[in-house]
């Protein structure tokens, strides 16, 4: 079997997994929560065996390297991130309602990467992204996506409970209560916002490597710093100004806009990031 | 300094202004919004393409603020600034509430409060109070730093307390903002960012800064022995190699190949492999048919030095070379951009592709002038650097990332077990209560009491 092939059985799977998940929440069954949970660890598992594979497969081909070269091979390491992420919060503070909003989001972001227009290719790495920086750096950046992306997530629901609220909708009282969404939204941006740091800097000493400078002000790092210095916000208006629910619920939906524009807008701008 | 030992009105508005987390909020946000413009408008560009682009009332306004350099700008810098003096008013105001908080004179806990924390578990106990309360002491002095036990109204009740120092990571995070501003001031002061283009063989003691295109001597000579790249099978770049030397007192002391993502480091001073080119020699032979004769005239010529042109015609310059040029959307390659001063009339530009010796007939000029044995050689561009903040800025990642860490993953945490009998049953119950982290401490409480249940 080729890592593509794996890469389109996962993507069903955790197709499955999310359904599992939104059926079991919607009727309150707990049998297809625990299959859920269930696929999503195959799905996880099977992610990270594909990427092992890519991994050798390029070594076959003679130009051996991490599979985190370009927007194909980060996309299938964000879903994993996420999933893995998921069913650790979702395991720690034993709240099955993460599963609900984030395991469509490995599955959106496997199908988008099997679109034809994200070339699916292994090629070679050009010198720039000759080094093991490459390595630390994108990793960090993504699992600190992914935890914002859950933040995301759970900052709509919270969102959507506030709105419709009034009304009583019994889909919508089955979200968790606000504090819960609350403190769930602020571990994961806590979460984030250490490997967003981690994944700047890892980006900075990598730059300071290759080019001679640790920062350059071109857009991809512009905007990297952009999101961080929101989510670094709304830590400070959360701790120290008391800002709760509903204004951290909109920061941390802006902060996840950043991290979109960040990842894919930036290549709409002038600039240098040769990257992909 | 506290706000009672500075009984000046002015500075104590000053302070406050600056002792503001609400400032921090809002120059957070404006560095976030303001650092968009830059990335849409790209930087550091020639004025008159920004001209060109943006019209003439628009192009004074954005010159007027500096949007075209806008990092480097007068207001983005202040920005920084303020957000420099904010972290340290704030953190000195904060320092000393919370270095009472880590270093108390004694322990100091309520029992009233654990009493009201939402994270409070009860379970029913089977065995005596004093034999509960051995077993636990044991156990959790173990565990917490600060222990005390106390007798309550009707059993005990055990406070333990650890992570004080936690409370730390924060002022860590913040230094590490100070360290990093200090360490790119230091970089701008002292240190330079400078470039230079070697060809194959020659070697070079000054390079251009890219801030103000002037030159700046090295203490030393770098030369380029040899540049060579290759390519993977598909075309795409797969590897940019220059052997350097570096030349002192007409010694070669180090000789190093170099590459992307590898530098040579010496004295301070860092050199990158940044790109390569293709440049002619610097002597040229330049040929000049007159169009009605057909003869021929062969010259000598250097770049940038004007030469006669036959017949007392006028001067000749070869002034700038290009590797790649676009003429008519047509990709000329190793194109000579040339001036031409003739007795009488305007001075013209022309273009002379050394490749296309025949090119310049299209002109309709008295002579067809052509190029050549231009010894096309390689050279190796290099970025030449030297940073003394780096050391500072490092110090500033690493102490950032330990404090982020520090931060959010471990906390200040106060726990409460209290043994309580009434009406014959024995009950116990955990509370806990920490600065910040409900969750956290939710899920401490929660294994603390299980490991308690396992205990009798
Ligand atoms: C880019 C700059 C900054 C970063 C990255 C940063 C980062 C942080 C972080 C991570 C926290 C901890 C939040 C938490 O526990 O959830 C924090 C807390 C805090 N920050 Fe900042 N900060 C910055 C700028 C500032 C500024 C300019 C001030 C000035 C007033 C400030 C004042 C505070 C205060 C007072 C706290 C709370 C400390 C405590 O718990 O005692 N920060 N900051």
């Amino acid at each position: 079997m080729s890592s593509s092939e794996i890469f389109s059985i996962i993507t069903f799977v955790y197709g499955f997994a999310a359904i599992l998940y939104v059926f079991s929440w919607i009727f309150k069954k707990t049998l297809p929560g625990k299959l859920a949970t269930a696929a999503t660890i195959v799905g996880a598992l099977g992610n990270l065996a594909g990427i092992i594979l890519r991994w050798v497969e390029s070594y076959q081909m003679g130009i051996g390297h991490a599979p985190l070269s370009n927007l194909y091979e980060s996309l299938i390491f964000f879903a994993m991130a996420i999933a893995l992420i998921h069913l650790f919060i979702g395991y720690r503070y034993k709240i099955q309602f993460i599963g609900v909003v984030a395991s469509p989001i490995p599955f959106l972001v496997m199908a988008y990467a099997s679109l034809p227009k994200i070339d699916n290719a292994i090629q070679p790495l050009i010198p720039a992204l000759q080094s093991n920086w490459l390595i630390a750096h994108v990793m960090t950046c993504f699992i600190g996506y992914s935890a914002f992306a859950i933040a995301f997530g759970v900052s709509v629901m919270f969102l959507l409970k506030s709105s419709g609220n009034r009304q009583g909708s019994d889909i919508l009282s089955r979200i968790p209560d606000f504090d819960t969404l609350d403190d769930l939204t602020h571990q994961m941006v806590m979460f984030g916002f250490l490997f967003l740091t981690v994944g700047i800097i890892t980006g900075a000493v990598w730059a300071n490597q290759a080019w001679g400078r640790y920062w350059g002000w071109d857009p991809k790092e512009t905007w990297s710093l952009i999101t961080w210095l929101i989510y670094a916000t709304l830590l400070h208006a959360r701790l120290m100004r008391g800002w709760q629910g509903k204004k951290i619920a909109i920061l941390s939906c802006l902060g996840f806009f950043a991290v979109i524009f960040t990842y894919f807008g930036v290549n709409l701008l002038p600039g240098l990031h040769s990257y992909q | 300094m506290t706000k009672s030992s500075n009984p000046d009105g002015f500075t104590q508005k000053v302070w406050s202004f600056f002792a503001s987390v609400k400032l921090s909020v809002v120059i957070l946000l404006s560095l976030a919004m303001t650092s968009v413009i830059g990335t849409i408008i790209p930087q550091n560009e020639s004025l008159m393409l920004y001209h060109q682009k943006f019209g003439d009332t628009w192009f004074r306004i954005f010159n007027m603020l500096d949007i075209f350099d806008m990092y480097h700008s007068w207001w983005f810098r202040s920005l920084l600034c303020m957000l420099t003096i904010n972290i340290i008013v704030c953190s000195i105001n904060r320092l000393s509430s919370t270095w009472k908080i880590i270093f108390p004179k004694k322990p100091n806990f309520k029992i009233n409060q654990f009493r009201k924390a939402k994270n409070r578990l009860e379970w029913p106990a089977t065995v005596s109070p004093e034999e509960l309360k051995n077993t636990y002491v044991s156990w959790l002095s173990k565990r917490f730093g600060k222990f005390t036990v106390e007798s309550s109204e009707n059993g005990y009740c055990l406070f333990g307390e650890k992570g004080r120092w936690t409370r730390l990571g924060v002022y860590g995070v913040h230094l590490s903002i100070i360290l990093l501003v200090a360490g790119s001031l230091v970089g701008s002061i002292f240190g330079f960012d400078g470039y230079v283009n070697i060809p194959e063989g020659e070697s070079t003691d000054s390079v251009f800064l890219r801030d103000n295109e002037s030159q700046k001597k090295l203490d030393f000579a770098i030369k380029c022995d040899d540049f060579n790249f290759t390519l993977y099978e598909s075309g795409m770049p797969k590897e940019y190699r220059s052997s350097l030397s570096i030349i002192k007192d007409n010694q070669p002391i180090v000789k190093k190949d170099i590459l992307v993502n590898h530098p040579l480091r010496f004295e301070g001073i860092n050199i990158f492999q940044s790109s390569y080119g293709k440049m002619p020699a610097t002597k040229l032979t330049v040929t000049f048919t007159e169009k009605d004769s057909g003869l021929v005239y062969k010259k000598e010529a250097t770049m940038n030095s004007p030469i006669e042109m036959p017949g007392n015609s006028g001067t000749f310059t070869v002034e700038d070379f290009r590797a790649n040029f676009s003429f008519r959307g047509v990709n000329l390659s190793n194109t000579f951009l040339c001036s031409m001063i003739p007795k009488e009339g305007e001075p013209k530009h022309i273009i002379i592709p050394a490749d296309f010796p025949r090119f310049d007939m299209m002109r309709q000029g008295d002579f067809i002038i052509s190029i050549s044995d231009a010894n096309f050689k390689y050279y190796t561009g290099l970025q030449v650097t030297k940073d003394p903040g780096v050391p500072l800025v490092y110090a500033g990642f690493l102490i950032m990332i330990i404090g982020c860490y520090v931060t959010f993953f471990m906390f200040h945490q106060k726990i409460c077990v209290e043994i309580s009998t009434a009406g014959g049953k024995t009950t116990v119950t955990a509370a806990g209560i920490s600065g910040k982290n409900r969750p956290g401490m939710n899920a401490a409480i929660r294994r603390l009491s299980n490991h308690l249940k396992r205990l009798t």
